[in-house]
């Protein structure tokens, strides 16, 4: 066993820290006012190779795991929950489904761009009636005589507006049964495709989140990405590591609410001394200190799993289980700490604390979690 | 003769929590000798408070009484991972045999490696290891439990000996130990005076007191020692005079380690019983384990049974690279978050079986009763949070990495 990360990724993590500290951070706020992260920063964050840390080498990315992926999204999720949102459903959803299921073509023809951050992408599988219940959706993909055609509406959609392409999940055989689903790759030129108004978000507002229209979209055979059918299987895999990421989102947010607490509590008085003199106020960052450890250490064993090449997805599940939940009561006891400035927007803690409810919902709510939890530990005993 | 298998910490392995070959066969054959050995007759020693004098003896053969000292003194030589495994899976059969082993190696040989002589080393270690002698702790007195500074045992100096007289108590294995690692106070000095002593228990003048009559981890024994112008040689004195509190406070600091192991013993078996029971009881005209209400509790217990891994095996990494910071703060951690998750899981475990819970036939009702000591000893979740949160002002942020 060894806890280091390894010196390639503490560089990784560095490059990470300072770009959040010096250009998210100052605008963190704002993005969160006007429901809008600038591009400007987004192409920034491309430019030092923050979009692409999981993509190939060969492909313009950094040729990065799992593992890596956690510690940048920490990072950026330290100041801003939105901004790592935005990653995550770029690199790891959408990039990350091109990776593992598309074509040598299609990853020469995407990945580059998407690493780089000249296109932003997005990756489309919920929709108006069906969200935890994936296999339930009702998006039509029909062969046609150059390809296929796509009907229908998603929704949730992370990068839905600024995005350039989109991975959409579409039913390509329903009369077969409800898991024949096939992945897609849409640009956003396609005729048919429209962007709805974004969703007026309780947090991660700076990330837009739309939904989407479907309306006889022609894409060429060649969109077709991963096998025909086999949609279903790469979509979970996808949501597997997608789970792993939004856990260590959640780190970051506890954290960010975890270093403001214990820099309020050195700083703040109260009955002639600090408020971290007080039992009460040690015992809370004693618990929120020691949620965010094991958090962190769920989520990189989780991660490393996967570069390992033996992927656990009850590891994948315990990590974002305990991470999300862990995020919210840390936040919550933070709040408590900052006392009224905990409560106002000056202090960046209830904008964190919004952000991380999210965690909680999205790519698999704790719900969801707890059943394939339960349901893995019932399968190792029925076995024996 | 040891018979545990061998294990290496490798610092330049790449980044990961997966166990080692050398250490998932060391888990392995515990597991197996503590299912075979151990379960068996654990709910009668519970009742009738028996010491498991048979199955110490037996571990003293195989080894796992010295597991961390040197193959020179006569030990297995492993690491701090392997002593937390040891514990973890004997604690699952019965956590009194894994506080026994715990404090032999983390609370009395610990302290002796870190601190001793060499003569010292040389004449208690192999028979230490060998199990030929039994360790107690003691540092508790009636009036001084987390706050221990304030004891008020005497070791008063005579030019070539010491003379010691006070009255200890809560002492783990007090009754059968050969051995006491005993912290006396021996200056003038109002506080934080002590020195520590290694006395042999035989010594004329120590009488074991009052049993305790526990809740939980029964089989074990919990006494008060006294000692009464107890005259020990000058060279039982460990470490420097004066300096007992910071040997006891180290060894207490790597001890949480050993708690926090039995701890995740108690709440695997929980977990165990809880799954198992779960897929075989049937109502509604199904297994319960279809019930999402059971289900929520299978996942919660077993979430926070992998934090609890989690965090004390980053503790005993930590501690086998001599990062004492990384140490104190971590291993407080785990020793809080599987403390009080073996009392959640021993909880939930009553409640999955029900009315079988509440009987000790199934045994769950005695992990329950086990469980809660790991909240109150070596260092009570409260001192331990307070110990995380003194590291926590001492070093605001970022707070990340290892």
């Amino acid at each position: 066993m060894n806890f280091a990360l390894p010196d390639e990724l503490i560089a990784f993590r560095d490059l990470a820290r300072d770009f959040a500290a010096r250009e998210i951070a100052p605008h963190a706020r704002k993005w969160d006012a006007e429901k809008w992260i600038s591009e400007d920063a987004v192409r920034r964050a491309g430019e030092v190779g923050l979009l692409g840390v999981t993509a190939p080498e060969g492909f313009g990315g950094a040729g990065q795991g799992m593992l890596a992926m956690t510690v940048v999204v920490e990072e950026i999720a330290r100041h801003c929950g939105a901004f790592a949102l935005l990653i995550a459903a770029h690199s790891g959803l959408c990039s990350g489904h091109i990776k593992l299921a598309g074509s040598d073509e299609q990853k020469r023809k995407y990945l580059p761009r998407l690493a780089r951050g000249e296109l932003i992408g997005s990756w489309c599988l919920s929709e108006p009636h069906c969200g935890t219940d994936a296999a339930a959706l009702t998006t039509r993909a029909e062969k046609s005589g150059r390809g296929w055609v796509l009907n229908g509406q998603k929704m949730w959609v992370t990068n839905g507006r600024r995005a350039g392409v989109y991975v959409v999940m579409a039913k390509t055989k329903p009369e077969a049964g409800p898991r024949t689903i096939s992945a897609f790759i849409v640009e956003r030129e396609a005729k048919g495709l429209e962007v709805g108004e974004p969703e007026d978000k309780m947090g991660m507002r700076g990330s837009d989140t739309t939904p989407l229209a479907l309306e006889n979209v022609q894409v060429g055979e060649d969109a077709l990405c991963g096998a025909l059918h086999d949609g279903y299987v790469d979509a979970l895999r996808v949501l597997d590591r997608g789970r792993v990421t939004i856990g260590a989102l959640s780190v970051g947010l506890a954290r960010g609410c975890l270093e403001e607490a214990v820099k309020y509590a050195a700083e703040r008085r109260s009955f002639g001394v600090p408020l971290h003199a007080h039992q009460a106020i040690q015992m809370k960052l004693a618990d929120m200190d020691t949620q965010v450890e094991a958090a962190r250490l769920l989520v990189r064993q989780a991660a490393y799993g996967f570069d390992a090449g033996r992927p656990d997805k009850q590891a994948a599940s315990i990590a974002k289980l305990f991470a999300s939940e862990m995020a919210s009561r840390v936040g919550w006891d933070s709040i408590q700490i900052h006392g009224g400035a905990g409560y106002t927007k000056d202090v960046c803690v209830e904008r964190l604390v919004r952000d991380n409810k999210l965690c909680e919902i999205g790519e698999g709510s704790s719900e969801v979690q707890r059943m394939l939890i339960a349901r893995a530990e019932f399968a190792k005993r029925a076995a024996s | 003769m040891s018979t545990i298998p061998t294990t290496t910490t490798d610092a330049a392995a790449d980044f990961g929590w997966d166990l080692g070959e050398d250490h998932r066969l060391l888990r392995d054959s515990v597991r197996e000798f503590a299912e075979n050995e151990v379960l068996n007759g654990a709910g009668e020693r519970d009742v009738r408070g028996e010491f498991p004098r048979e199955i110490i003896r037996r571990l003293s053969e195989m080894g796992y009484l010295g597991i961390c000292v040197p193959e020179q003194y006569g030990g297995a030589g492993l690491d701090s991972l392997a002593a937390c495994l040891v514990v973890e899976e004997l604690s699952r059969a019965d956590a009194s045999v894994g506080v026994i082993v715990s404090v032999q190696n983390s609370l009395v040989i610990d302290p002796i490696l870190r601190h001793g002589s060499e003569a010292q080393k040389q004449r208690w270690l192999p028979r230490m290891a060998r199990g030929e002698l039994l360790n107690c702790f003691s540092l508790s007195e009636p009036n001084s439990g987390s706050d221990a500074g304030a004891m008020l045992c005497r070791a008063t100096f005579k030019g070539d000996h010491w003379l010691i007289h006070g009255t200890k108590c809560w002492v783990t294995t007090g009754a059968e130990a050969d051995m006491i690692l005993l912290f006396a106070r021996s200056e003038d000095a109002p506080r934080r005076n002590a020195s520590a002593f290694v006395i042999e228990k035989s010594t004329p003048g120590i009488t074991v007191g009052k049993h305790e009559e526990k809740m939980g981890i029964r089989a074990s024994s919990t006494t008060e020692l006294i000692f009464d112008n107890v005259k020990v040689p000058a060279d039982a004195l460990l470490g420097e005079r004066g300096r007992g509190l910071s040997i006891a406070l180290s060894a207490i600091s790597g001890g949480r380690l050993g708690i926090a192991a039995q701890a995740i013993g108690i709440a695997q078996m929980a977990l165990d019983k809880a799954a198992k029971y779960a897929l075989a009881r049937k109502q509604f005209g199904k297994p319960i384990a279809e019930f999402q209400a059971i289900q929520w509790k299978i996942a919660d217990m077993a979430t926070r049974l992998a934090a609890s891994r989690a965090l004390t095996y980053k503790g005993a990494w930590h501690k086998d690279r001599g990062e004492f910071k990384g140490l104190r703060r971590v291993g407080a951690m785990a020793k809080v978050f599987a403390g009080e998750t073996a009392r959640f899981c021993a909880n939930e475990a009553v409640q999955v079986l029900g009315g079988m819970g509440y009987c000790r036939e199934e045994g769950v009702e005695r992990l329950y009763r086990d469980a809660k000591i790991t909240e109150i000893y070596e260092g009570t979740s409260e001192m331990n949070r307070l110990a995380i949160a003194e590291t926590l002002s001492a070093d605001p942020g970022p707070l990340t990495d290892v």
